[in-house]
């Protein structure tokens, strides 16, 4: 995003990968990332017809009920290289889009909505008449960023991302994923790093792209938990006598754990004084927070972490059950404000949102914006996602390349892409296929019905 | 609907079922003229008790009590079978009244939603699912067997809103968690697998909303109706009936100053640090201090000075005075004279405007360098609480008026304002600055009275 500090030297090392890269890296040191390797990114790698059909939700003309508009109706916008900004890009087919995104060769490609027709056309429609430019469809996204987590983190801040926060990110994955599936009833979901700090979500059914703003907005609401601002120390508050089962869940079956068995221990929650006075706001009750405060102003040392060891004490005291329900509550509301998801709430709530493409290139750090599998989000390492230089270099020291073959396939995109094939993709279109001939045989027999006197 | 002359028509069959109407559609009755115009004045008296009751913060409960006894007072009739006739007739004849302008509208479909909705409420369960049908909702309740399963959920969520689950009937709906987004947004349902557990008490809403949804479109159609066919048509009979129903009952609109609220200039510092609500004095005190006010508070705080009685020449000389020590006089009278005469009406179209109600000042939206809107509403709390500490509300008045605010009552923040600043308690609610500057100078003059006698 814009107005991100000088990094370059990071960046070098971001993209170096490991030490033995270290001798290959010259013919291939650059800043950030070029226009001579994205071109061939966007020549060799950029896997162009996986986005085109998943962009084309199964109307690919082979059944009389697709609708041959469809993929020309959706918007994209580039970003070039001179920050110029491209909006309203459409496409009647592949080769349109591809060949135009090898021409321009844009630094990033945003997705926009489907709408009621033609981008290009949108001039001719008039506001306020019956054909409006409209959206008409729209992926439902989330977009979850690790700077959004700076008041509860320590290792890091701003940009930079490293093992011991990132655990945030998997938790959010976690958390929503399970509820989009479980609770909201969709299953075309796809999980998307975003290159540098965060992750972003597309929920891709058609129950889901039909929603309208105000549903949108619903969804993001029932997972909003966090609210906090400059003004208040609490920046989760749990009220009421009971949590709703989502709530309940998500605490009992990610949040707690990773917060007393990893996030504690790696960000020192309750270790020095200036960390502990953080906690030590959220609870209501003097006499509390000054017991505490006193068995820890003398630092002990003892041979169990001593965040875990003062986290224990801490619940004890506030969850005995003489304590009113709110101070109780208080642990809970604790372990939320530090773990639960924070989300961008405007990018779910508009159907014309912008949001970045899968497999785009970061600008800044070079590094491809794969899928991540929900199922074992625990193991995604972002500083190992692959880089356009290690990729490109893969390129061309791999063996002969068979004809027919795939290029992606040599290089550390392989399994990325294989992985939007079969668990998304695949899913995704016979689902679609399905929709399709169902509703196109309910018009059948709709109109056959009208027939009858 | 017919309407016809004096002589007396016996009402159409007795097979009317004494349930709430939906309207539809506009009956095939026939209508006394005289009828005609009682029975919309009756319903009007219960619309605007209505608003006064809302406006006053009344609780749901209260709200029911209130609308059913209005309902036995004013909509009752000797003929049984004509109770649910009149209903019908009124409210058709209503949404003639109010469906001309924007404000009108929108004033109408709250109160008559409002109205709908406590209706509702007060009904049998039997009778709300016959109504749920007819509005052809087709959701399914669910069944024991299911109940069963989700009954620990259920009951979370009951209590996570602070309610419980027996004091229910235990009746569930099944419904696609689309269709209720404010309840998906509150998490105030249970949510599985895309479908919605919404308890008989939150049906209501869903119901409500579809009412709502349409008579929106029914009023703007009528009000076409009205424009291109009706008005014309009915010129000498329904025409002058619909119009000047439209000016009654909702108070005065204070176009017309009576006497004794008449000010002059020499006062009129005085009378505003005595008789001004917040929203008022606030702008008369920028206006001394800057010289100057943008657009806004210039309309805000002009249409209500003319309501207060003053004369066009004495507002030209007020407002000439102060902009002119910004501007000096010949500017004054170039860009600033022509506005203030078109807002008493004396420049193009001759409209004499009214001053702004609570209502309109609460729903504008003041930006940068602006003083117009409700202070209650869009003030900070810290400047709330030295603005009113300067118009001399104690400490103790100060805490319930921010209570009020803090549950967004920002009329009845204003009603607790003046009790305070008065010394005296104040019964009706606070719908217009105007209002509060009439009772305001009624109550001080009496006390004045009470002095020398």
């Amino acid at each position: 995003m814009a107005g991100e500090g000088a990094e370059n030297g990071r960046d070098d090392m971001i993209i170096d990968g490991s030490g033995a890269d270290q001798q290959r890296q010259n013919n291939l040191i650059f800043d950030g990332v070029n226009v001579n390797y994205l071109k061939l990114y966007y020549g060799k790698l950029f896997p162009h017809a996986d986005v085109f059909k998943w962009m084309s939700y199964g109307n690919d003309g082979k059944h009389p009920g697709c609708d041959h508009s469809y993929f020309g109706r959706r918007e994209f916008s580039f970003t070039l290289d001179n920050d110029i900004y491209l909006r309203f890009q459409s496409f009647s087919g592949l080769s349109e889009m591809e060949n135009s995104i090898r021409e321009k060769c844009p630094f990033k490609i945003d997705i926009g909505p489907v709408y009621s027709v033609d981008p290009a056309r949108r001039h001719a429609y008039a506001q306020g008449s019956d054909n409006v430019f409209t959206p008409v469809e729209r992926e439902l996204i989330f977009d979850i960023d690790m700077s959004d987590y700076d008041d509860v983190r320590y290792c890091c801040s701003g940009a930079d991302v490293c093992l011991d926060c990132w655990p945030l990110m998997t938790v959010a994955i976690k958390v929503l994923d399970s509820a989009l599936r479980d609770d909201f009833g969709f299953n075309h979901i796809l999980w998307v790093y975003s290159g540098r700090r965060g992750v972003h979500c597309w929920v891709c059914d058609g129950k889901a792209r039909r929603l309208n703003n105000e549903q949108r907005a619903a969804i993001a609401d029932y997972f909003r938990v966090y609210k906090g601002n400059e003004n208040s120390q609490k920046m989760v508050s749990l009220l009421g006598q009971a949590l709703h089962p989502f709530l309940v869940r998500a605490h009992n079956e990610v949040l707690k754990i990773f917060f007393e068995e990893k996030l504690l221990s790696t960000q020192n929650l309750l270790l020095d004084e200036d960390r502990y006075e953080k906690i030590l706001g959220m609870i209501p009750d003097e006499s509390i927070t000054s017991e505490l405060r006193g068995k820890w102003a003398d630092n002990r040392r003892s041979k169990e972490d001593i965040n875990v060891v003062r986290w224990q004490q801490l619940k004890h005291m506030l969850q005995s059950a003489k304590q009113k329900l709110q101070l109780r509550r208080c642990v809970e509301e604790i372990v939320f404000s530090f773990t639960y998801p924070r989300l961008d709430m405007e990018v779910s709530r508009h159907m014309n949102h912008l949001l970045k493409a899968p497999f785009c290139v970061h600008p800044k750090t070079g590094r491809v914006c794969i899928p991540i599998d929900p199922n074992c989000c625990e193991d995604f390492d972002p500083t190992a996602v692959p880089t356009l230089s290690k990729i490109l270099e893969e390129l061309n020291t791999e063996g002969s390349r068979k004809e027919g073959d795939n290029e992606w396939d040599r290089t550390s995109l392989g399994d990325p892409v294989r992985y939007f094939r079969s668990s998304f993709l695949q899913p995704l279109l016979k689902s679609c296929k399905e929709e399709i001939e169902s509703s196109y045989s309910a018009k059948l027999q709709e109109s056959k019905n009208s027939l009858n006197w | 609907m017919e309407v016809v002359r004096s002589h007396r028509k016996p009402a159409e069959a007795d097979d009317v079922v004494p349930t709430l109407p939906l309207y539809l559609s506009a009956p095939a009755l026939q209508v006394r003229l005289e009828d005609f115009e009682l029975y919309a004045v009756d319903r009007l008296r219960v619309l605007k008790e209505i608003s006064d009751g809302l406006s006053r913060g009344k609780k749901s409960d209260e709200m029911e009590k209130l609308v059913r006894e209005l309902w036995k007072l004013h909509m009752s009739h000797p003929h049984a079978s004509e109770v649910v006739n009149k209903d019908i007739i009124s409210h058709f004849v209503l949404r003639l009244v109010y469906c001309r302008t924007e404000e009108l509208r929108k004033w109408f479909l709250s109160m008559e939603t409002s109205l709908f909705r406590y209706r509702f409420r007060s009904e049998t369960h039997e009778a709300q699912r016959a109504l749920m049908a007819e509005f052809h909702l087709p959701y399914k309740t669910v069944t024991s067997a299911e109940f069963e399963n989700v009954k620990d959920k259920l009951s979370q969520v009951a209590r996570s809103t602070g309610q419980s689950l027996s004091s229910g009937d235990g009746i569930f709906y099944k419904v696609p968690f689309e269709e209720v987004p404010e309840l998906v947004a509150g998490r105030r349902v249970y949510i599985q697998k895309g479908q919605a557990y919404v308890a008989m008490n939150q049906v209501v809403s869903l119901v409500v909303t579809q009412f709502r949804f349409l008579l929106s479109k029914a009023l703007v159609l009528t009000n076409r109706k009205w424009t291109t066919m009706i008005r014309e048509q009915e010129k000498d009979r329904l025409t002058p009936l619909v119009e000047s129903l439209s000016l009654s009952y909702l108070g005065p609109d204070y176009s017309q100053p009576r006497e004794f609220t008449e000010i002059s200039l020499k006062d009129i510092d005085q009378v505003a640090k005595s008789s001004f609500p917040l929203c008022m004095r606030h702008l008369f005190e920028k206006l001394r201090e800057d010289h100057h006010l943008k657009h806004g508070g210039r309309m805000q705080l002009g249409l209500f000075l003319k309501g207060v009685g003053l004369k066009l020449d004495d507002a030209l000389a007020f407002w000439k005075a102060e902009f002119s020590r910004k501007f000096g006089a010949e500017r004054f009278d170039k860009e600033y004279a022509y506005s203030i005469r078109h807002n008493y009406g004396k420049e193009g179209k001759r409209t004499d405007y009214t001053p702004y109600s609570c209502q309109k000042i609460i729903s504008s939206m003041p930006g940068v360098g602006d003083h117009h809107g409700c202070p209650y509403r869009h003030f900070s709390e810290e400047n709330l609480r030295a603005a009113l500490g300067r118009m001399g509300v104690g400490s103790r008045a100060l805490e319930d008026v921010m209570e009020k605010v803090r549950n967004k009552h920002y009329q009845l923040a204003c009603t607790l304002t003046f009790e305070a600043v008065h010394g005296t308690s104040y019964d009706a609610g606070i719908n217009h600055p105007n209002q509060y500057f009439s009772d305001s100078k009624k109550t001080l003059e009496s006390r004045n009275n009470a002095n020398i006698a």
